[in-house]
């Protein structure tokens, strides 16, 4: 039910709309939920509605700490 | 697909695997209950129990929508359509809710009820304003991620006076029904529902935020980590609790950052806000009446709520005697548990409501968890 999916801004139209891209698939959803948007940004969409912006940088880090963990438990390195 | 497909990666999900294995105190149990029907599913669907060493337990919460929503409810939204003529329009996982006498939204189309599935809130709005000689009502259902967009279509409607279009309102509170499991008596006195700590709901806390977490982490001494639906992002969650545990802290911890703030989505509350304040009660499957757990209209937009416009009395209706749902749904049992798992109540035919979902924990279960208690036998 809580379903929701990061998408990518390809286009902001009038109206508190825009349209998104995902994996080829475009579609117009509402952007009124959010203070502001711009093309390239990712948001996460909610039954049509974008319910918040995707930090692109918190998302890097958040990977990092997998790797550095996924790094400190390989076989013979010193924990 | 970007943001998603990096956090599935089996390889390092078995590296935060034997990460939990040599921090966790072989000497003690830690049982952690993931709140959310999305997080209930990514386990099930990536075998993430399977990941974790014996002594750590998951326990699978009420955070469904579609699994608390009581039979009373969905009667509600039923009498609209077959006695009211009124175009009923739902979010697709309600359509096959059980509710009195062996119906459900879907059974009540078949029959000819005008009852429409919508992708959107916005949805609903198009099909009242295409149809202005109907009635039709937008039975709407869900946590703080999906009350929003319905806040939107009520403020919409006003501004359009669409005077055709009203709302059933059955938005739920997810920090209310938190704090009424850990109160419950089967956490506080019998302890036969040990809980360390919760992963914290991911797409909620988008709009909410982590800060309504702190005060029952505080007052009940229980961590919560807040995390992404993705499998890494459950593993990592886990690993934190364990490690909250182990230092004997209870703090609400962000997993899910790339999205989470400590604010929230403040446009979204504000807009809450402005059209929803909170019932007294509301009663949910398996959990019964839990106070100041959900939202109803304000006066200001009482032409659009369907409950005030038809007079609508609600009637509270038991489950299914043979179910356990209610059980499952405080985490005092397990779908496997319940007698009519998988032989009366499956997906296609379901009898109670956590089988309905793919987020119920008992359609979860027999999606994908079952097959790892069948013996593999060679050909």
């Amino acid at each position: 039910m809580c379903l929701a999916i990061p998408v990518r801004i390809v286009e902001v139209l009038p109206d508190q709309q825009a349209i998104i891209e995902l994996s080829g698939l475009r579609k117009e959803i509402s952007t009124a939920l959010i203070d502001s948007v711009a093309v390239g940004d990712y948001v996460i969409l909610h039954v049509g509605y974008a319910i918040g912006k995707l930090d692109t940088a918190e998302a890097l880090r958040t990977l990092a700490m997998f790797g550095e963990l996924a790094a400190a438990t390989e076989p013979g390195t010193i924990q | 697909m970007k943001y998603i497909d990096e956090y599935r990666d089996g390889d390092i999900a078995a590296k935060i695997g034997q990460r939990i294995a040599a921090e966790v105190d072989p000497a003690r149990r830690y049982s952690f209950m993931e709140f959310c029907g999305g997080h209930t599913h990514a386990i099930s669907r990536y075998g993430i129990a399977g990941l974790l060493p014996t002594n750590v337990r998951m326990i699978h919460g009420p955070g469904c929508p579609v699994c608390v929503l009581p039979i009373g409810r969905i009667d509600l939204a039923l009498s609209l359509a077959l006695e009211r003529n009124v175009i009923v329009c739902t979010y697709g996982d309600t359509m096959r809710v059980p509710a009195s006498g062996g119906m459900s939204l879907i059974k009540a189309k078949a029959r000819g009820g005008d009852i429409r599935m919508v992708y959107s809130a916005s949805d609903a709005l198009r099909i009242a304003a295409d149809n202005p000689e109907r009635e039709v009502v937008f039975f709407a259902i869900g946590f703080e991620t999906t009350t929003p967009p319905t806040a939107l279509a009520i403020r919409e409607a006003a501004a359009r006076k669409l005077g055709n279009f009203s709302v059933l309102c059955c938005h739920v509170l997810t920090p209310a029904a938190i704090t009424h499991i850990l109160e419950s008596p089967e956490v506080r006195q019998y302890g036969t529902v040990p809980i360390d700590g919760f992963v914290g709901p991911a797409h909620v806390s988008i709009v909410i935020g982590s800060d309504p977490y702190v005060h029952f982490a505080q007052t009940y001494r229980k961590p919560v980590v807040i995390a992404g639906f993705e499998p890494l992002d459950v593993m990592q969650a886990i690993l934190m609790l364990v490690r909250q545990v182990n230092d004997g802290r209870y703090v609400v911890e962000n997993e899910f950052a790339r999205a989470v703030t400590a604010g929230g989505n403040l446009t979204a509350q504000a807009l809450m806000d402005q059209v929803f304040e909170l019932r007294d009660s509301f009663e949910w499957r398996g959990l019964g009446e839990v106070p100041s757990s959900a939202l109803r209209i304000r006066e200001r937009y009482a032409q659009f709520d369907a409950e005030r416009r038809y007079a609508l009395a609600y009637r509270a209706v038991a489950d299914n005697k043979a179910c356990d749902c209610g059980a499952i749904l405080r985490g005092v049992k397990q779908p496997a548990d319940c007698k009519i798992f998988g032989t009366v109540c499956t997906p296609e035919n379901p009898v109670g409501s956590c089988m309905v979902s793919s987020e119920g924990a008992c359609a979860a279960h027999y999606s994908y968890g079952r097959f790892k208690d069948i013996a593999l036998v060679a050909a």
